[in-house]
């Protein structure tokens, strides 16, 4: 009945996973009492579960990325304090333990925090900045977040009924196979990747779609801004990689499931294809994540220097150039699995060559600062930090591209530091920026400034003491991965890494106050103009919040920065034409076909993960039926009348105009 | 424009042609039911030429690879054209754009993969007798 | 703004564009230039489209593992053994037709008659459903012949490759149906249309799909 569930499942003999799973579901379950006590589920239903509103869905995009980036970072502390603890001793966490760790914590941080970030910023970003009302497809991005949410949800049931995967955040075979990990570890692993890719996968075409088919009147191509760019490159990455990820998984799962012989050692199986297709996915993947990060930086230079960006066209191009290379290069993950010379050779070069174009991007940056009017508020001091850190980062990757070197250095320590160091200045910082940067849009009121810095610095500090020691135990040949250690040489730099986690830890605190005190002091902070930042792109042209259908009346666009230039007219005293007709807005209908396909997706992975077959019918039933009934539904539009629309839109001017008013007496 | 979406931004549509769609020009060979009918005539005798080519001796046997794969891609091209309709005029532009990326990254996984593989199988350590015994 | 713009020295900025100079805020829509969003049938068939590629590349990855694995018979059975061209070439006809019959559906919509749309739409489900059930028995007989996807990993390629493909094709039949028994209750309203499009997009895709299966895995693999 219940396939392979029973109470063995439950780890009542190891107190950490025990303890720490009990905490969160004290947790949870206090959440949802006082959601049930206070009256919000309602709102709650209305106004977000079911909303297809791409600036909640961002948001809510967004919350799931917090939440899970604080999972992986106790993860992470974890293997810091384990290394500390366990240098001529067992430390606290036993080898089957810690590998369950650094696999979720890899996992977590690649599939849960860092993709949702991203996707959240371009959800909640894009079709501002291209000054339209929605995405392309609004009920497939509730789907598509939803199916990430229940993806999450699965990788953390498994903390407390069964275990994770041991076989590292990609699970190559065939250690991933049953012969090897016999357990549920990888089970959970595949379906809750497999789920969540689809929905990343639907994000990919959805807002694809949105960039190419539906921007604001007037732009073209070279008028988008450059988060739109790099966010189209990263979309077409999704949808070109993405499907390989779900194939390769798939396979594996055919293995496991049904005794197919893809990976396996027995009757011709070939682990080494797993490698070749998992890196095919896993090398785009890289840059799916830190072609928007690039983007969110261009938006943030350009912005707090008072000048556009620099070298615009060759952005352009060198987004795409990325973009198509970055398909050409993902041997260099397994240059020491054995192909000759020529293979590696190649591979090395194209690995070598992809990083001019982030060079382009570099000097872009650079020549967007200089000469500018730089102004260091806490978006732009993350981005600097990124410059600065990003430049080292690269070179060490570009040192690991050439083969000989390589050899020697694979899965050490250093290639460890190498790609923390790019990923946590890429994307991480870049995520941070984006966060801060866009905040005032999302809800009306800037983040605190001082504990933003506090932040900022407490967090660059830390970074740089856990990563900068653990290159150097790299180059004393430390390997990756290990659960103790017993070489005295290695202690010192390991007690400053784990010195540099607790650094960490002051940063993480910081941004938790940063939020607490910048809603606490709402007021205070209150951006009345819609454009605290003095913009340039779109999105600052409408109110903070913006009104649910973005813009009363689509902006025309003519250049890169309409914003700017609205702005300069202005002062030149050109007022803009006014017009002042309204028409109706049609908008997309709340529908619940998101939650409640993903509910029906959990149950489906749950019920695979345990064997548990009439539950996965059942799955599968509801999750046809809920397409059914979306496919049935009478109208998926609704119309908001001309008068409505003038209402709310003169309701959100009359703050920014009195606002403006104000500050001209002063002047 | 086919007659296809029947609402009142059809006349706004018409520089820009949904992937499939039948373009302006109707009297194209590739249009309405003479286009599918041609398409479908074509589609047939490629099939029959691929299974003639690999079932009988008229083709030089070495030949055979290049003569199949290159009858396929003809078949694909005659799908693309009269059943897809898909055209180089500017109203398509996009679509093919789209396709031509998806087309680069299936050739670079299929070719990179075989081109891989087929190199670390080349440099694998022959077997020796005893190892391949003790194989499972 | 009357209120505001009347006697008051305050040049508004929150009104990006509204340009004089182009009138109107709305453009014709083309979706690939300047002229502002594309009309919901654009948009949703190129999204489709695109998912569509998604598709194919998922396929490519089977195809590169078909292609890898297809030498590593493990001492069991060859393509060459096991595949009987005259089913495959049943196959490849009947999927042919349905492609044609699907293309004849979509001639039916343009002209808003039911009962041929519905008509061909069926015939390109039953058509579907033999080239399935001539699959589904090729498997059986395999599995029966201790040739199943355990046996070897050319075997395991063989079968995942063949059988996503098949699996594609039962989903296809299922929105078929879903989509016919729409139309009966609902008639041609604007979602069923672009749903029908699609549909379309996808039905001829699986066909082309096909033509590299019925090349690469069974001609080639079972060709002296």
């Amino acid at each position: 009945m219940l396939g392979k569930l029973d109470w063995s499942a439950i780890p009542f003999d190891q107190p950490i996973p025990l303890g720490s799973a009990l905490i969160v579901f004290l947790a949870a379950v206090a959440v949802l009492i006082w959601v049930t006590v206070k009256g919000y589920w309602p709102y709650l239903w209305h106004e977000w579960i079911t909303s297809v509103d791409h600036k909640r869905i961002g948001v809510m995009y967004i919350v799931l990325a917090a939440l899970m980036l604080f999972r992986g970072f106790v993860d992470a502390v974890m293997m810091r304090t384990q290394q500390v603890l366990a240098i001529h001793g067992p430390g606290y966490l036993p080898p089957e333990h810690y590998d369950q760790v650094f696999s979720a914590h890899g996992t977590i941080m690649i599939f849960f925090a860092a993709m949702p970030f991203v996707i959240g910023l371009m959800n909640f970003v894009m079709p501002l900045q291209l000054g339209i009302r929605d995405v392309a497809f609004p009920t497939l991005n509730s789907v598509s977040f939803w199916l990430t949410a229940t993806g999450a949800l699965l990788v953390n049931i498994s903390l407390v009924v069964g275990e994770f995967a041991r076989t590292g955040w990609l699970p190559y075979a065939p250690l991933s196979e049953t012969t090897y990990s016999p357990g549920v570890g990888v089970d959970y692993y595949l379906w809750s990747i497999q789920i969540s890719g689809v929905g990343t996968l639907l994000t990919g075409v959805n807002l694809a779609t949105t960039i190419l088919k539906m921007r604001a009147p007037g732009m073209g191509y070279l008028h988008m801004p450059m988060f739109c760019w790099t966010s189209l490159a990263s979309n077409l990455l999704i949808v070109a990689a993405f499907p390989i990820l779900t194939a390769t998984l798939a396979m594996l799962t055919l293995d496991r499931y049904l005794g197919f012989h893809f990976f396996t050692n027995e009757a011709g199986g070939n682990q080494m294809m797993f490698m070749n297709l998992i890196w095919a996915w896993g090398h785009p993947e890289v840059y799916i994540l830190v072609l928007p990060a690039f983007g969110i930086y261009s938006e943030i230079f350009s912005t707090f220097s008072s000048k556009p960006l620099f070298g615009y066209r060759s952005m352009v191009a060198a987004t795409l150039f990325i973009c198509i290379v970055s398909f050409m290069v993902w041997l260099h993950h397994f240059f020491t699995m054995g192909a000759g010379a020529d293979v590696n050779a190649a591979f090395g070069i194209a690995t070598s060559v992809i990083a001019v174009g982030t060079g382009v991007k570099i000097y872009n940056w650079l020549f967007t600062m200089y000469g500018g009017r730089v102004r260091f508020d806490t978006p732009m001091l993350w981005a600097l930090a990124f410059v600065t850190t990003f430049i080292i980062g690269g070179m060490t990757g570009v040192l690991l591209a050439v083969p000989p070197a390589d050899f020697m250095l694979h899965n050490s320590l250093f290639l460890v530091a190498h790609f923390h160091n790019v990923i946590i200045s890429g994307v991480l910082f870049a995520a941070f920026a984006g966060f801060t940067y866009w905040f005032p849009k999302a809800f009306g009121f800037r983040l605190h400034e001082g504990w933003g810095k506090a932040a900022f610095w407490f967090t660059l500090a830390g970074y740089v003491l856990v990563f900068v020691p653990l290159y150097i135990v790299g180059l004393l040949g430390m390997t990756r991965r290990l659960q103790h250690i017993d070489m005295d040489l290695w202690t010192p730099w390991l007690i400053v890494a784990a010195i540099g986690i607790a650094v960490m830890i002051v940063g993480a605190a910081c941004q938790v106050a940063q939020l607490i005190v910048s809603i606490r002091h709402r007021d205070e902070l209150r951006d009345e103009t819609g454009d605290p930042w003095d913009g340039r792109t779109l999105e600052w042209s409408t109110s903070s919040p913006p009104p649910f259908f973005n813009y009363a009346r689509l902006p025309y666009v003519e250049n890169e920065e309409p914003y700017w230039t609205v702005k300069q007219r202005a002062l030149d005293g050109q007022a803009p034409a006014k017009d002042e007709s309204y028409e109706p807005v049609e908008m997309p209908r709340n529908s619940p076909t998101g939650f409640v396909a993903a509910f029906f997706a959990t149950l489906i992975g749950f019920a695979l993960i345990w064997h548990i077959w009439w539950l996965a019918i059942v799955g599968f039933l509801g999750a046809y039926a809920t397409f059914v009934v979306f496919a049935w539904r009478e109208h998926g539009d609704y119309e908001i009348p001309a008068d409505e629309v003038e209402r709310i839109d003169r309701d959100g001017r009359a703050a920014q105009l009195a606002w403006m008013r104000k500050r001209e007496r002063v002047a | 424009m086919s007659d296809i979406n029947s609402r009142t931004d059809e006349e706004l549509d018409r520089r820009d042609t949904a992937p499939g769609e039948e373009s302006i020009t109707e009297h194209e060979p590739a249009g309405g039911l003479s286009g599918y009918l041609l398409g479908f005539g074509l589609a047939i005798l490629l099939t029959i030429a691929s299974f003639l080519a690999a079932q009988t001796n008229l083709i030089y046997q070495p030949a055979v690879i290049s003569a199949l794969v290159v009858l396929a891609i003809a078949q694909m091209g005659v799908h693309l054209v009269f059943f897809l309709h898909l055209t180089t005029g500017p109203d398509n532009t996009n679509n093919v754009l789209a396709l031509a990326f998806g087309v680069l990254i299936v050739a670079l996984v299929v070719i990179g993969s075989v081109w891989i593989m087929a190199h670390l199988n080349l440099n694998m350590a022959p077997m020796s007798a005893h190892q391949a015994e003790m194989m499972p | 703004m009357s209120d505001i713009t009347a006697g008051s020295a305050i040049h508004e900025p929150y009104r990006p564009g509204q340009s004089s100079a182009h009138g109107h805020g709305l453009f014709p829509a083309t979706g690939h230039g300047k002229g502002g969003p594309a009309s919901k049938f654009v948009t949703a068939a190129y999204g489709f489209w695109i998912f569509l590629l998604s598709d194919i590349i998922m396929f490519s990855a089977f195809f590169a593992s078909f292609a890898v694995l297809s030498r590593a018979t493990a001492g069991g059975p060859t393509g060459k053994e096991l595949f009987e061209l005259t089913r495959i070439a049943a196959q490849t006809g009947l999927l042919l037709t349905s492609s044609f019959t699907g293309g004849l559906a979509t001639l039916a919509t343009h002209r808003r008659s039911i009962a041929a749309t519905q008509f061909w739409l069926l015939v390109t489900g039953l058509l579907g459903a033999a080239f399935l059930f001539l699959e589904v028995q090729e498997f059986a007989a395999m599995a029966n012949e201790q040739a199943g996807p355990s046996r070897s990993a050319f075997l395991s390629a063989f079968f995942a490759l063949v059988g996503c493909h098949g699996t594609h094709v039962g989903l296809g039949l299922l929105w078929l149906g879903t989509m016919m028994a729409q139309l009966w209750v609902k008639g041609f309203r604007p979602d069923l249309l672009r749903r029908l499009h699609c549909f379309g997009l996808f039905w001829h895709t699986l066909d082309i799909i096909w033509i590299a299966i019925f090349t690469l895995v069974y001609l080639l693999g079972a060709s002296p």
